[in-house]
């Protein structure tokens, strides 16, 4: 779902309940977000639905869009619906790619 | 399992005692990864008279290697629970697969949680990392007694060694066992923070919820065995970035296994939460991948 300068990308319907594909992690990332960010669209993640995610899935979806925006790609991501378990993974995977 | 023989190959002979035998699932997954390079008519079972033997059938390892054993079981009763020995080629199916097997294991959704986690991760690295011609052979068992579950994750592809060896100097199969746990450590990439699909983060997570259960975790590859054992129930648990600093037992003079072994078991009875685990891990993992951060930001130009 598109409004003029947002995105809401729900999860469920791609990786269904649990979040553990890379390969769609990667595709998501190289095909929509990384295009959107550099474009600076507003970005949501809804995860909605999905119960579990691997640290694998979230830096394959993360890492390489903090590393190249310098960590700008935050501002412009917002994660919605998450439960603590996706919460605490993206935290986790958010904290290792931008302290220095 | 330290005594197999893969010389002849055109010969599988699998002999058990003639009374009794308790396999772990590592060890069968082992057997059938090892069984599925002869066709049906090389592979033999010596002794295969104990009563035990129909735990074979019953997980699927005549049926996998096309044998037939001759043994006949009732259907077992549906609140059996255990994941019959299974072939992943594809890992486009991963996702669905996890999502069907899991149930057979009739857990509680929060004791489910560290084990998807863990086949996820383990059959991910096998498509990505092994070249394994079989792909991944997997099997799992609960155990009433101990109530717990024990896992085996095999492959038949490169092994550690040679993945690690690409960003990583091994010396040998051991040297590449214990940096394939330590945070951060990828075959893919020396970079802090890994490649934009490998962090390297991994096998220390899976080998890290079986330390925080108090469980053992076993790596074996090459000649070279890594074992965690477990930490007594009066210690308090410590998780470390090296893997030689846990309580641990290897070896590096065991048969050649050609690709990768994992098990792992899980005591259900832990009252740590998989949250709680995660975040213990995860900080662990953060904490070192920062200190390699530092340390490389403090290298300085030199004059001379």
């Amino acid at each position: 779902m598109t409004t003029k300068q947002q995105t809401t990308i729900r999860l469920f319907d791609l990786v269904g309940s649990l979040a553990e594909d890379k390969d769609a992690a990667q595709k998501l990332r190289r095909e929509t977000l990384m295009p959107l960010v550099k474009e600076r669209h507003k970005v949501i993640l809804d995860f909605k639905g999905v119960e579990d995610a691997t640290q694998s899935f979230i830096h394959a979806l993360l890492s390489e869009l903090i590393r190249e925006t310098e960590g700008e790609a935050l501002d412009l991501i917002y994660f919605k619906n998450c439960n603590e378990t996706v919460k605490i993974i993206i935290n986790m995977v958010v904290d290792y790619m931008t302290t220095v | 399992m330290a005594s197999f023989d893969t010389a002849n190959p055109y010969k599988f002979e699998i002999s058990f005692h003639e009374k009794w035998f308790s396999v772990h699932p590592v060890v069968l997954s082992m057997v059938a990864a090892l069984g599925l390079r002869y066709s049906p008519s090389n592979i033999k079972f010596k002794n295969l008279e104990a009563k035990s033997r129909h735990y074979l059938k019953r997980m699927g390892l005549f049926d996998l290697l096309k044998i037939d054993s001759k043994i006949e079981i009732a259907e077992h009763e549906p609140a059996g629970r255990f994941i019959p020995l299974t072939t992943i080629h594809d890992k486009n199916s991963l996702s669905a697969f996890i999502e069907d097997m899991i149930p057979l294991l009739h857990l509680e959704p929060e004791k489910a949680k560290p084990i998807r986690y863990i086949i996820s991760e383990l059959i991910r690295n096998v498509f990505e990392h092994s070249k394994s011609a079989i792909g991944a052979v997997l099997c799992a068992q609960y155990y009433k007694k101990s109530n717990s579950i024990r896992m085996g994750i095999v492959d038949s592809g490169v092994g550690i060694r040679e993945t690690i060896s690409s960003a990583y100097p091994a010396g040998n199969d051991l040297d590449a066992i214990k940096l394939a746990l330590t945070p951060g450590v990828t075959g893919t990439t020396r970079r802090i923070g890994g490649s934009e699909q490998n962090a390297g983060a991994g096998l220390f997570f899976i080998k890290s919820i079986a330390k925080v259960n108090r469980d053992f975790f076993m790596l074996y590859s090459g000649n070279s065995m890594y074992k965690l054992l477990k930490t007594a129930t009066d210690k308090k648990v410590r998780l470390y970035a090296d893997p030689l600093q846990d309580k641990h037992s290897s070896k590096n003079n065991l048969p050649c296994w050609q690709g990768t072994v994992v098990g792992v078991d899980l005591d259900l009875n832990s009252k740590e939460g998989f949250n709680d685990l995660l975040n213990l891990i995860g900080n662990i993992y953060s904490k070192t991948i920062k200190e390699k951060r530092k340390q490389y930001y403090r290298k300085k130009a030199r004059f001379i």
